[in-house]
């Protein structure tokens, strides 16, 4: 029994370890989990990219599921999600709103009438400080808000159809009963 | 007599305090620390201490302070604005965790998530330092504890002893 011992103990240490390292090696270091999920979207007021006259804020928004889509027309990857939103959109379940970050207006309306608009409105984020607030550090990036205006997913990195369909499709639809 | 004494002995421990109450008239006394700029504020010192302890969440690797990277741009900005407001260096990481998370601080604050982190290390050394002592134990406890038993071990301490008793002898 004590001999078992032995070598079972450091057999079992040098597992845990090994499983340790073995979840490390697969994670993705620049994912870095959001304080913000589970607490109330951020406060913000901002200007509409297509009527600058007009602002939209928070809770304006309050009452309904809907995803913020951080963009920008710098943003490279945002090509290769915007799709995606496209498709997305054209589906009709669930609102798109976009932050237009640290964009020239006009560089973001150009971009948008280039590649589609899949958003219900998009904001204008000039000097990023709403994204700072949201603690956005790598565009694209995207929030699912749910009726409360509690934030409860983010997304970081462009969409893809695994991440829509596994995790954001099913939570909005949660959401939203 | 006492009086002037007593006087003269209260003006020696004021003195000290002279230089001081001139150079508190200053509004920027010239910074003395070595890697400070000439030029540098207090404002500036203290947000540069207060950049290095705060991680740019895009390079990961590179302090607020040192990176270029436009959101750490960006941060060194908010943090300016907020330390110009009157925020402490504590509120000012407390506004940054909120949004970024614990990883902006290059210092991971000890709560249980961490406590792997913080105490694995001592736990793993002095589980370590208990077996070695464990083992340097049972050793001693072998080789002081065990006496010569079989007919082979007397016989060869004996032999052992008669070989040094002759060699003693010889010597002498």
């Amino acid at each position: 029994m004590v001999k078992a011992l032995r070598w079972t103990i450091p057999l079992a240490i040098f597992s845990i370890l090994v499983a340790f390292l073995a979840i490390g090696l697969y994670r993705n270091p620049q994912e870095i989990p959001s304080p913000l999920i589970g607490k109330p979207a951020p406060v913000f007021k901002l200007a509409k990219l297509h009527a600058p006259g007009e602002s939209l804020g928070s809770d304006d928004l309050k009452g309904q599921v809907w995803l913020l889509n951080v963009w920008a027309s710098w943003c490279v990857s945002c090509r290769v999600e915007h799709p995606l939103l496209v498709q997305l959109a054209g589906a009709r379940i669930v609102p798109v709103y976009g932050l237009d970050y640290k964009d020239k207006p006009e560089d973001g309306a150009a971009w948008l009438a280039r590649n589609g608009n899949p958003y219900t409105t998009s904001l204008v984020d000039r000097d990023g400080r709403v994204g700072i607030d949201f603690g956005v550090y790598g565009v694209p990036e995207t929030f699912v808000i749910d009726k409360a205006g509690i934030v409860r997913y983010k997304q970081i990195g462009p969409l893809t159809s695994e991440a829509l369909e596994k995790k954001i499709l099913p939570l909005v639809r949660e959401l939203q009963r | 007599m006492i009086a002037r004494l007593a006087s003269a002995l209260l003006l020696i421990a004021l003195l000290p305090l002279a230089p001081l109450g001139e150079a508190a008239t200053k509004t920027e006394p010239p910074s003395s620390g070595a890697d400070n700029a000439p030029g540098m504020t207090a404002l500036d010192v203290r947000l540069k201490r207060l950049e290095s302890e705060l991680r740019c969440l895009v390079c990961q690797n590179q302090t607020l302070a040192d990176s270029n990277a436009d959101l750490a741009d960006d941060l060194r900005h908010e943090v300016r604005g907020l330390a110009l407001a009157g925020k402490s260096d504590n509120e000012i990481k407390t506004y940054l965790v909120a949004r970024y998370g614990d990883f902006v601080l290059y210092d991971p604050p000890v709560k249980p998530i961490t406590w792997m982190l913080w105490f694995g290390p001592f736990a793993l050394l002095s589980g370590g330092a208990f077996v070695w002592w464990m083992v340097l134990r049972r050793r001693e406890r072998n080789t002081a504890a065990a006496p010569a038993t079989s007919e082979a071990d007397i016989a060869a301490e004996k032999r052992a002893r008669k070989l040094l008793d002759d060699r003693d002898d010889a010597a002498a």
